[in-house]
C-alpha cells in the first residue's frame, strides 16, 4: 500500500517534472556545456576549456557592460517602485467600489494588448529630434534647440523600460495592498497616526513581499532585456543582453553561451539577496 | 449636569445617503460606568460606537465628553481608543510595539514608550508575550494585547466593538468577567457593542437597547430586563412572554409563569414543545391568537408533574409580575 501510494506520488509529479526538464533544466544544462566549448571564426567544436570564461573575465568590455545593465536595473527599479506603488495605492485605497477597481485595473493593461516592439517604437516619433515632444517645447518657448538626449540616449531606453514594466510592480502590490485589512488603518489613525506615519509604518511594511516580487519582476526582465537596449539607444548603448544576441549573430555560441551563464548566476545572486531581506513565500 | 469624563449624545444622528443609521438619539453616559449598546444588527449601534470613536463623520447633533463638543476632532485627540471587532493588531509587529504604536507615532522615545508598554502588557497580564507576533497568539490573548494598546493612551472612554465575538463562549465568559475587572480597576467608561443580551446583562452598569436607529430603552441593567417599555425590548432581551390581552399588552418573565390545569389558569395553551435546559424546563406552549408562550419551570417541579406533547394546560401568573408594555 505505502509503495502503492508513492507510486502514485511519483506519478502526480511526472507531467510538471517532465515539463521542467524539457524546457528548464535541459536548455540551462545545454548552455552550460556549450559555454566550455571551443570556436573558431567558423566553427565551434566541443571541448572543455574555459578560453571563453578567461576572455570574458579579462576583458574592460564586460565590466563596463555589466555595470551598465545593473544601472538600467537599479534606476528602471526605483522608477517602477515610485510609480507602480503610487498607482497601486491609488486602486486599492482611494477607489472605494470594487467594480471601479477592476475597470481602472484593466485600463492599466490596455497597453499590454499590443506588442512591446510596438509600445517600445511608438516612442521613437514622440521622442525624435523633430518629434512631438521636442516641437511642443519649442513651441511652448522651453527650449531654442531641439533636446538631443531625448531619443538614444539612456533616458530614452529608461523610459521605455519603465513604460514597458511598471504594470509588473502594480500587480503584486495592489495585489498586496488588497490584502490588508481596512480595520489596521483605522487602528492607525484611532493610534494617532497621520496619513504618512500610517503609510510608512503599516502599509508599506505589509506591503513588502508585493514590492519583492515586483521587484523580481523588473530586475530579471530589465537584466534579460536585449531589443528595448537597442532600439532605444539606437545601438549606441548596450548591456549583457546585447553582447549575447551579438555574439549569436557572429555565431559564437560558446562565448554567448558563457556569458548567459555569467549573466544567469548575476541575476541569481541579485535574487537570493532580495530575498534574504524579505520572506515572499506567505504571499504566495 | 456634565461632570469630567462624562459623555453626552445630543441629537446624534447618521445618514448614509438616504438612509437614517442613527436616528436623532440623545444620551447621558455617567463617567466610569460600563455600558452597553445592545440591538440586533442594523440597528445602529455600531454606528454610533464608530461616530464617538472618530471613524465615522456626525452627519448631525454632538458628542460631548467632559464638557467639549469632540463630534469633529481627529480619532486620537478625542479622549477615547478603541478595540476593534477582529483586534486589528499590526501583523508585523511584535506584541510590545503594538502596544507602543500610538506613543511612537506621538513622537515619544524608545526608553519611555518601552517603558509604558511594558506598563500595559503587565495590567493585562501579557508580559511573558511581548516578543511574539500576533499570529503566534491565541484569540483571548490578541484580545488582551488589543486591550493593552487602547488603554496605553490613557483614555476617558474605550469603545469595544463586539469584542467577544471572535472567541469560543467558554473563553467569553472569561474574558468578560476580565473585561469587567478591568473597568472597575482602571475607573474609566467603557462603551460596549454587542447583540448578545447575556453578554450585557452580566457586564453592564447601564444598558442601552437600540432598535431602528433608536434608542427603545436604557436603564441599569435590571430596570431594563424586568421592566422592559416595549415589546421589542421584551423579546430581545429575552425570558420574556409578551401577551395580548383585552386590557393591552403586557410583558411577563417565562420563569414567574405558573403551568396549572385548563381551569385553574387565566389563560389555555397547547404544548408544543418540551426543552430540557438542566436547571430548569422550558414548556412552549401555543395560546389564543397563535403566540407563543413559554414556561420555564424548575426541573423538579416538572418532572413531578410532567406534561405531553399536545396537553392543554393552564397559565397563570402573579399581576405583580405583569409589565404593561407600549406596542
Amino acid at each position: 500500500m505505502l509503495r502503492n501510494r508513492n507510486l502514485v506520488g511519483w506519478l502526480q509529479a511526472a507531467p510538471l517534472a517532465t515539463v521542467l526538464l524539457g524546457f528548464l533544466v535541459a536548455p540551462i544544462a545545454m548552455i552550460v556545456i556549450v559555454s566550455f566549448w571551443g570556436a573558431t571564426e567558423y566553427s565551434i567544436y566541443p571541448a572543455f576549456q574555459f578560453d571563453n570564461y578567461q576572455f570574458l573575465f579579462s576583458s574592460p568590455v564586460t565590466y563596463t557592460v555589466f555595470f551598465n545593465t545593473l544601472k538600467y536595473a537599479a534606476i528602471t527599479w526605483a522608477f517602477t517602485l515610485v510609480i507602480g506603488f503610487t498607482v497601486a495605492y491609488f486602486l486599492a485605497f482611494e477607489i472605494r467600489s470594487l467594480k471601479w477597481q477592476i475597470a481602472l485595473f484593466l485600463l492599466c493593461t490596455i497597453p499590454f494588448w499590443t506588442s512591446n516592439i510596438i509600445r517600445m517604437i511608438s516612442w521613437i516619433p514622440f521622442l525624435g529630434r523633430n518629434g512631438i515632444a521636442n516641437s511642443t517645447l519649442i513651441s511652448w518657448g522651453v527650449i531654442d534647440e531641439p533636446l538631443e538626449w531625448l531619443l538614444f540616449s539612456d533616458f530614452s531606453v529608461i523610459l521605455a523600460f519603465v513604460h514597458l514594466y511598471t504594470l509588473f510592480m502594480v500587480v503584486p502590490i495592489f495585489n498586496s495592498m488588497m490584502r490588508i485589512d481596512r480595520s489596521l488603518i483605522e487602528a492607525a489613525r484611532d493610534c494617532g497616526a497621520n496619513g504618512f506615519q500610517t503609510l510608512w509604518n503599516v502599509i508599506v511594511p505589509l506591503c513588502k513581499p508585493g514590492i519583492m516580487i515586483g521587484t523580481i519582476f523588473v530586475t530579471t526582465l530589465v537584466m534579460g532585456d536585449f531589443i528595448t537596449v537597442r532600439f532605444m539607444s539606437g545601438s549606441q548603448r548596450a548591456n549583457v543582453g546585447r553582447l549575447i544576441s551579438n555574439d549569436i549573430s557572429l555565431l559564437q555560441y560558446p562565448s554567448a553561451a558563457a556569458t548567459a551563464v555569467v549573466l544567469l548566476c548575476t541575476v541569481l545572486i541579485v535574487i537570493a539577496v532580495l530575498l534574504r531581506l524579505v520572506d515572499i513565500r506567505k504571499e504566495l | 449636569m456634565t461632570n469630567a469624563a462624562d459623555l453626552e449624545f445630543v441629537s446624534l444622528t447618521k445618514r448614509y445617503g438616504n438612509t437614517v443609521a442613527v436616528d436623532a438619539i440623545s444620551h447621558h453616559f455617567k463617567a466610569g460606568t460600563y455600558a452597553c449598546l445592545l440591538g440586533p444588527s442594523g440597528c445602529g449601534k455600531s454606528s454610533t460606537l464608530r461616530m464617538i470613536a472618530g471613524h465615522e463623520e456626525v452627519s448631525d447633533g454632538a458628542i460631548v465628553l467632559s464638557g467639549r463638543d469632540i463630534s469633529h476632532l481627529p480619532p486620537a485627540r478625542r479622549g477615547t481608543a478603541m478595540m476593534f471587532q477582529s483586534y486589528a493588531l499590526f501583523p508585523h509587529l511584535n506584541v510590545r510595539d503594538n502596544v507602543a504604536f500610538s506613543l511612537r507615532m506621538a513622537g515619544q522615545d524608545k526608553a519611555t514608550r518601552l517603558a509604558r508598554a511594558d506598563e500595559m502588557l503587565d495590567l493585562v497580564e501579557m508580559t511573558q508575550y511581548a516578543e511574539r507576533k500576533p499570529d503566534q497568539l491565541s484569540g483571548g490573548q490578541q484580545q488582551r494585547v488589543a486591550l493593552a494598546r487602547a488603554l496605553i493612551t490613557r483614555p476617558q472612554v474605550l469603545l469595544l466593538d463586539e469584542p467577544l465575538s471572535a472567541l469560543d463562549p467558554f473563553l467569553r465568559v472569561r474574558m468578560r468577567t476580565e473585561l469587567k475587572r478591568l473597568q472597575r480597576d482602571l475607573g474609566i467608561s467603557f462603551i460596549h457593542v454587542t447583540h448578545g443580551q447575556d453578554e450585557a446583562l452580566a457586564l453592564a452598569d447601564e444598558i442601552i437597547v437600540m432598535n431602528d436607529a433608536r434608542i427603545e430603552q436604557a436603564g441599569p441593567a435590571r430596570e431594563v430586563f424586568n421592566a422592559p417599555r416595549s415589546a421589542f425590548v421584551a423579546r430581545f432581551m429575552g425570558g420574556h412572554n409578551v401577551l395580548h390581552l383585552p386590557q393591552g399588552r403586557i410583558a411577563l418573565r417565562s420563569d414567574v409563569m405558573s403551568v396549572t390545569a385548563p381551569e385553574a389558569g387565566r389563560i389555555d395553551g397547547r404544548v408544543t414543545g418540551i426543552e430540557y435546559q438542566g436547571t430548569h424546563v422550558a414548556l412552549i406552549s401555543v395560546v389564543a391568537g397563535d403566540e407563543e408562550v413559554t414556561a420555564l419551570l424548575p426541573e423538579r417541579e416538572f418532572f413531578q408533574n410532567p406534561r405531553e406533547l399536545g396537553e392543554v394546560i393552564g397559565l397563570g401568573w402573579d399581576d405583580r409580575a405583569a409589565h404593561p408594555i407600549s406596542a
